[in-house]
Order: C-alpha cells, then sequence, then structure tokens
C-alpha cells in the first residue's frame, strides 16, 4: 500500500510528532548508517528508507516511549535486507576473516619495552582521535562490523544481535571477540605508524630535548 | 554474603567483554565485581576497555549534511497528503 493512503488515517499531531522525533535522531540515524553503509550516499538513502518504512509501520509502534530502538531497529534491518538482495544478486562479501581473536591493545601498551611514564592506557586514549577509530571500524569486514555496529554502538544484548542476524548466540561471541580483536590491532598498527607509540618516537622525543 | 566464590584474573580477563556488554548476571557478575575490587590490573585493563567502548559508542553520532535534514523533512511532508 502506498505510503499516502496509509498516511492519510493518521492525523497531523501524528505527523509532527513523527518528524519531531526522526529530527531529533537524525545525527545518530546517519552516524550509524554510515558506519553500516561506510558511504555517505547510500547512508542518507538507508535513513531516508527507514523513514518511510517507519511511517508505514507507525502502528506496530506501541508505546512511542520506544521510538528510538524501535527507529534503529527498522534502520538496521533495512540495511541487512538490501545486503541481501545484494547477495543475491553475486555481491559477496566474506564473513569469514582470518586473524587472531586475542589480541590486546592494553597489554601492548604494557609491554615492558615501551617506556612510558604514568599509565600508558590512559595516555593512548587521550591521544586517540576519532577519526582513528572511525577508519578502524570501517575497515573491518562487514560481518565484524555489524557486531561492533549493534553490541557497541546500539547496546544490543548478544540474544537481541543473535536474532538480528539470524545466526546462533555462539556466532554473536566469536564474532565480536574477533571484531574486538582486530579492532585493536588497527588502532596498535596505525598508532605505531603515526609515532604514537613505539622506541622510535621516545628516541626522537630525547634527541630533540 | 561474603560466600562468593574468588575468581582469578585469567578467569576475570575471560568474562571481561561479557562484563562490560551486560551479559554477565547474578552470581558471574558478583564474582567479577569482587575481583575487580581487590585486584587494580584488572581493574585497570577494565577501565581502558570501558573506555575504548565508550569512543566506539560515540561514533554513532555523525553530523549531516546540510541538505539533508531538509530532504528527510521533505519526505515527511508528503506523508500529508
Amino acid at each position: 500500500m502506498p505510503v499516502h493512503v496509509i498516511a492519510a488515517a493518521r492525523s497531523e499531531a501524528d505527523r509532527a510528532w513523527f518528524e519531531r522525533s526522526i529530527v531529533e535522531l537524525l545525527s545518530d540515524l546517519f552516524g550509524t548508517a554510515l558506519r553500516l553503509t561506510r558511504n555517505r550516499a547510500d547512508a542518507e538513502d538507508l535513513v531516508a528508507d527507514a523513514v518511510a518504512q517507519a511511517w508505514t509501520h507507525l502502528d506496530d509502534l506501541a508505546d512511542r516511549a520506544h521510538v528510538r530502538g524501535w527507529l534503529f531497529r527498522i534502520l538496521t534491518n533495512a540495511f541487512l535486507s538490501a545486503r541481501r538482495t545484494r547477495a543475491r544478486r553475486g555481491v559477496h562479501e566474506s564473513l569469514d576473516c582470518e586473524g587472531e581473536d586475542e589480541f590486546s591493545l592494553f597489554e601492548q601498551l604494557h609491554a615492558p619495552i615501551l617506556l612510558w611514564w604514568g599509565t600508558p592506557e590512559q595516555e593512548f586514549l587521550n591521544r586517540l582521535l576519532r577519526e582513528d577509530l572511525t577508519r578502524a571500524v570501517d575497515e573491518l569486514p562487514e560481518a565484524f562490523r555489524l557486531v561492533v555496529v549493534l553490541a557497541d554502538m546500539q547496546g544490543y544484548s548478544y540474544q537481541d544481535i543473535a536474532a538480528t542476524l539470524q545466526v546462533p548466540i555462539g556466532t554473536v561471541r566469536s564474532r565480536l571477540a574477533r571484531a574486538r580483536a582486530l579492532l585493536q590491532k588497527a588502532l596498535w598498527v596505525h598508532a605505531q605508524e603515526a609515532g604514537l607509540v613505539g622506541r622510535k618516537q621516545l628516541k626522537a622525543t630525547t634527541e630533540h630535548e | 554474603m561474603s560466600d562468593i566464590r574468588t575468581i582469578d584474573c585469567e578467569e576475570a580477563l575471560r568474562r571481561l567483554f561479557e562484563y562490560l556488554d551486560a551479559e554477565l548476571h547474578g552470581e558471574a557478575q558478583r564474582e567479577m565485581e569482587q575481583h575487580l575490587e581487590h585486584c587494580r590490573s584488572c581493574f585497570s585493563r577494565v577501565e581502558f576497555e570501558r573506555r575504548l567502548k565508550a569512543y566506539t559508542a560515540e561514533l554513532r553520532r555523525e553530523p549531516v549534511a546540510p541538505g539533508f535534514e531538509q530532504r528527510i523533512r521533505g519526505l515527511i511532508d508528503t506523508f500529508k497528503r
């Protein structure tokens, strides 16, 4: 049924409330869409698609206090459904990725070879830039990026992630572990390349003093 | 109650992310909390991972392009007709 036919049954107050809710959450919806699609134009289309779907199914929202979670669920499902369509058309993105499950940035930062003062992990976090973290998340293979978006950005429970992605809960746990290891390793590699950690940087500092 | 089972660092680190993801409940959560009260090393690790998780959570918000809010308002406006 076209959106405008359904909409006829709704009041102007419903529409005004809907618009307010969407505008209030727009940068959150867009940010999540951007992490999922990694492309601003696709993210904008995804949000627009989710907004249209949300209006069509507004009657499914029993309690308007839960509009936020409901909208994000629609957004995520819209992304997943587009992804399944892509997969049917033969565009496959790998779900598996070689790599270790247990890379710990914290342990790397505490390696005795690094001569930090104070608390190295806090120093590291204080210097961590949003763009570095964004890049590390965006570079995760899709299956891992998805669990990070759902667990860390949307705060889904493992059970909810399993239901959303239609995978067993054990898969959620292992993908999250792998995702975090990959993410932390990427941050570590970047920090080394940027000279934020490592002996090289300490040597340079000493020479300039 | 003081009969909470004591867990070691290895066990605490194994439960670390489930703890931060609020997936530990009841006894398992209390055991973790009790360990963190007494172990500075695991406490620091948990705080590090907690902050990193919080930073990651902030990535869900991204400023939209100037025309995008208008596009969405325009879309919602078509719902009137």
